[in-house]
C-alpha cells in the first residue's frame, strides 16, 4: 500500500530506486549523496529489493559497471555528486551515446579548491551537453516522483536517453519532509517492466561502438538530438500519466507560479524555485505583480515553453546558482538564446546567488527584484550578470 | 565446458574473429584473440576498451568479431565486464564475460578498475594482450614496456623495469593467473580451458608480438614468442588454488631439463632494443633484470608449491 513517510530527499532517491523495481545498483560514497546508496545497499541486503549493489572502486567504475548491467537489459540505477560526477564523466558520454537508459542521480554540490560540500549546479551544468536528459528537483516529494517518471521516459524506445536528476545537496538531501510513497506493485500499473531498444545477447550478436567514419558518425549524434527532441514532447505526457496514477503533477517541463498577470518573472531552478515562490507571495502582499518560473527539464530545453512566458514581460529576473567563467549564468544564456529565437525582447537580468551554498533567502530575492526593476528602467543594457550577493 | 584438446588437431574449427579484421601482418593479438574466440565459442560476450583491439575489428556498420562485443572507455573494462556479467546473471544467462585490453588497459590507466573486479571476486575472464606499449596511439611507453626498450617516449630505451602484473595479481586474490604466449598454442588452450571452467577472477596475461612497435619483420612472429621462453625473457606459468607452477618450456627451464638460450638471439632480430644491444652495461642490466625475475618466481613456485599444506 502506498503511504506517507517523513524521510530525507536521498532517501525519497532511494525509495524511488525501490518502487521502480531497479536491478542493479554500483555506487561509489561521496557527500552529499551517500546515504542514497547506502540505503539502496539496505534494501538489497535485506531482500526488500531484488537487485544487486555492486561495491566499486570508483565512480569511473561505478558508471562502468552501470553500462554493462545495462547493456544486457537491466534497469540500473546509480548516484554521485559533484567530483564523482567529473570522475565519470567520460562514462557519463559513454552511456548517453550508447542509448543506455539509465537513471541517475546527481546531488549537486560545488567543486574544488577550495573543497566543499554544499550546494552549486555547476557539476551538473558541465554535464548539459553529454546526452543525457536532466531534470532539476526542488522537493523530496518531486525527487521520489521522477525517480519513476525518469524510467518511464527514459525507456520509450523512441527517447532511448539516460537522464540525470539534479538535486541541491544538503537543502533537499538531508532534509526530511513529508514523502507519498508506492511500492512496487502499485507502481506497476505506471512503469512497465523495461523493454529495451537494444541488448547484448549471444543469441543476435553484433558489434557496438566500433570506429564509424566521418560518414557516419553525424548522424549517431542526430538521432541522439531527434530522441532528445522525442523527449521533450513525451515529457508532460508522462507528467499527466503520473498525475492519473499518483494524483500528483509537478507541472511539466516548467512550473509557472502567479504569471497569467504578472508584469515581471524571476527564473530559478532547483530549491532556488522554491524559496522564490515564497518571495513572490510576499511581493505581491505589497501589490508587486510579479511570477516566478521554475525550469524543471534543462535539457532537452524547454524554449518554446519558457518564451512564451516571458513574452510581453516587463522584464524578466534570472538567479543561476552557478556561473560560466567569463560569461553569466547558464540558466540566463539559455533563455536569452531561447528569448532570441523566437524574437522576444523582454530584458532579462541575471544575478548569480547561491555560490558555493551561500543561502539565498527570499527576503533577499525581494531585495533581488527590486533591483532589477530599477536597472531596467533606468539604463537601457546590455546587462552584464550581476554578482549580487558579492562581499566587498 | 567439458571440451579437450590434446592436440592441435582438437582446435576448433569455428572462426569467430573474422577474416577481414585489419590487424599488421603478424600481429600477436589477432592471433591470441582468434585462440580465445574458438576456445570459448559462440556463447561469450566480449568487451574492449581502446586498444588496437579496439580499431581492428573494422569500421562501422561491419565488424570482424562474431561474438556480442561492446566497446567501452579505456580505463572500465574490468567496471564494464562486472556490469556485464551482474546483468546476465540476474535474468539466469550463464555465459562467458571476457574483457580483453591491452597492457595500457591494464597495467596502467585500467588497473584500479581490474584490482576492483578482482577484490569483489567478479565472475570473469580477463586476458591482457601484452604488447608492451601503448601501440594504438604510436608505440609509446607503458608500464609494462621492459627495461631497455625504445619507444616513441623513451627514444634511448626505457630506464625502468616493467611491472609484474602476475605477482600483483596473485597478491590482489584472483582465482585463477596464468600467463600464455600463441606461439605455444596447446599451453594457451589448457589454460583458457582450465579458466572458462574456474568462477571468479581469471587473469591471463599473453605474451603479444608486435611487428610495427618492436622493430622486426612480421614472419618471425611466432619465432620470436619461442624465443621469448626459451631465453627466459617471458615465464610460462599458471597460478590456482594457492598452488603455482612453471608450465611448458618454462618448467623445463625451472626444473633444469633445458638450459636458457642466449638472450642476445631474443634481442636481436627486435629494432626496439638496438640501444641495449649497443652498450655492455645496459645489456647487463637486462640480463640481470631476466635473472631477478626468475629467482623471485622460483621462491614463489617454492612458496606456494603443491607440497605446501593448508
Ligand atoms: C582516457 C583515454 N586516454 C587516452 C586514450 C588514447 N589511447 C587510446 S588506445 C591507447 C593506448 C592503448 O595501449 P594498450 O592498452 O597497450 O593497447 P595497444 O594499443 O597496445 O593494443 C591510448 C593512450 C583514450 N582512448 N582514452
Ligand atoms: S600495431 Fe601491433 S598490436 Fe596493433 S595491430 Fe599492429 S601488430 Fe597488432
Ligand atoms: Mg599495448
Amino acid at each position: 500500500m502506498s503511504g506517507t513517510i517523513i524521510i530525507t530527499g536521498n532517501h525519497a532517491v532511494s525509495y524511488g530506486a525501490w518502487s521502480s523495481r531497479v536491478r542493479f545498483v554500483a555506487a561509489y560514497p561521496i557527500t552529499p549523496q551517500t546515504t542514497i546508496v547506502e540505503m539502496l545497499s539496505d534494501f538489497v541486503n535485506t531482500g526488500k529489493m531484488k537487485a544487486e549493489f555492486m561495491t566499486v572502486e570508483s565512480e569511473h567504475s561505478a558508471a562502468a559497471a552501470v553500462m554493462g548491467a545495462e547493456s544486457t537489459g537491466v534497469r540500473s540505477f546509480t548516484a554521485t555528486s559533484s567530483h564523482g560526477l567529473l570522475y565519470m564523466s567520460e562514462v557519463v558520454h559513454w552511456i548517453a551515446r550508447s542509448r543506455l537508459p539509465v537513471v541517475m542521480v546527481v546531488v549537486n554540490r560545488a567543486i574544488a579548491p577550495p573543497w566543499s560540500i554544499w550546494t552549486e549546479l555547476l557539476d551538473t551544468m558541465t554535464h548539459r551537453d553529454a546526452g543525457w536528459i536532466q531534470v532539476y528537483v526542488s522537493n523530496n516529494q518531486e525527487a521520489y516522483d521522477m525517480v519513476i517518471q525518469s524510467y518511464r521516459l527514459s525507456e520509450m524506445k523512441r527517447v532511448s536517453m539516460p537522464t540525470m536528476i539534479c538535486m541541491d545537496g544538503f537543502i533537499l538531501s538531508h532534509t526530511f519532509a513529508p514523502v507519498t510513497v508506492h511500492t512496487p506493485e502499485e507502481t506497476d500499473e505506471f512503469l512497465p517492466s523495461y523493454s529495451p531498444l537494444w541488448k547484448i545477447d549471444p543469441e543476435n550478436p553484433f558489434s557496438l561502438g566500433n570506429m564509424a567514419t566521418p560518414d557516419y558518425y553525424y548522424e549517431f549524434s542526430y538521432l541522439m538530438h531527434e530522441a532528445h527532441e522525442n523527449a521533450k514532447k513525451l515529457f508532460n505526457n508522462v507528467d499527466k500519466e503520473f498525475e492519473r496514477f499518483s494524483g500528483r503533477s509537478h507541472g511539466g517541463k516548467v512550473h509557472g507560479y502567479m504569471l497569467d498577470d504578472s508584469e515581471s518573472v524571476i527564473l530559478a531552478m532547483g530549491t532556488l524555485s522554491e524559496e522564490v515562490m515564497v518571495a513572490i507571495d510576499n511581493l505581491r502582499k505589497r501589490g508587486e505583480k510579479v511570477g516566478a518560473l521554475k525550469v524543471r527539464l534543462f535539457r532537452p530545453f524547454p524554449a518554446e515553453e519558457i518564451s512564451k512566458a516571458l513574452e510581453d514581460k516587463e522584464f524578466a529576473l534570472i538567479l543561476d546558482r552557478s556561473l560560466s567563467y567569463g560569461y553569466e549564468g547558464q540558466l540566463a544564456t539559455e533563455t536569452k538564446a531561447a528569448l532570441h529565437t523566437s524574437g522576444i525582447e523582454t530584458p532579462v537580468i541575471n544575478m548569480i546567488t547561491g555560490l558555493g551554498g551561500r543561502d539565498v533567502t527570499y527576503k533577499e530575492i525581494e531585495k533581488f527584484h527590486g533591483l532589477a526593476k530599477k536597472k531596467v528602467s533606468s539604463e537601457k543594457g546590455p546587462f552584464k550578470p550581476i554578482f549580487i550577493q558579492l562581499k566587498r | 565446458m567439458g571440451k579437450e584438446i590434446k592436440t592441435v588437431k582438437d582446435i576448433p574449427l569455428q572462426e569467430l574473429l573474422l577474416p577481414g579484421h585489419v590487424a599488421c601482418a603478424g600481429c600477436g593479438m589477432a592471433i591470441s584473440v582468434r585462440h580465445v574466440l574458438k576456445i570459448l565459442g559462440g556463447n561469450t560476450v566480449v568487451t574492449v576498451p581502446a586498444c588496437c583491439l579496439s580499431v581492428i575489428q573494422g569500421l562501422f556498420p561491419k565488424t570482424a568479431v562474431a561474438v556480442p562485443l561492446k566497446n567501452v572507455p579505456f580505463a572500465s573494462a574490468a567496471a564494464v565486464a562486472s556490469g556485464l556479467k551482474a546483468g546476465f546473471r540476474l535474468q539466469g544467462k550463464e555465459l562467458n564475460v571476457v574483457a580483453i585490453a591491452g597492457d595500457g588497459g591494464t597495467y596502467d590507466i585500467g588497473l584500479q578498475a581490474l584490482s576492483g573486479a578482482v577484490e569483489r571476486g567478479e565472475d570473469i575472464i580477463y586476458f591482457c594482450y601484452d604488447n608492451q606499449a601503448y601501440m594504438n596511439t604510436g608505440i609509446q611507453r607503458s608500464g609494462a614496456t621492459p627495461y631497455g626498450a625504445w619507444t616513441t617516449t623513451t627514444p634511448k630505451g626505457k630506464k625502468e623495469r616493467r611491472k609484474d602484473l602476475g605477482l600483483m595479481m596473485i597478491a590482489n586474490g584472483a582465482t585463477y593467473v596464468a600467463t600464455v604466449n600463441p606461439s605455444f598454442p596447446m599451453d594457451f588452450y589448457g589454460k583458457f580451458l582450465k579458466a572458462e571452467e574456474k568462477k571468479g577472477p581469471r587473469v591471463l596475461i599473453g605474451y603479444s608480438v608486435c611487428p610495427p612497435g618492436w622493430r622486426y619483420t612480421p614472419e618471425l612472429s611466432i619465432e620470436l614468442g619461442k624465443l621469448a621462453v626459451q631465453t627466459g625473457a617471458w615465464i610460462l606459468w599458471e597460478f590456482e588454488e594457492g598452488v603455482f607452477r612453471f608450465t611448458g618450456y618454462s618448467k623445463r627451464l625451472a626444473e633444469g631439463k633445458a638450459k636458457r638460450k642466449p638472450i642476445e638471439l631474443y634481442l636481436e632480430p627486435q629494432g626496439r632494443f638496438r640501444n641495449v644491444l649497443r652498450d655492455p652495461e645496459k645489456l647487463k642490466a637486462l640480463k640481470r633484470g631476466i635473472n631477478e625475475r626468475w629467482r623471485v618466481y622460483r621462491k614463489i613456485a617454492e612458496v606456494y608449491s603443491s607440497s605446501t599444506p593448508g
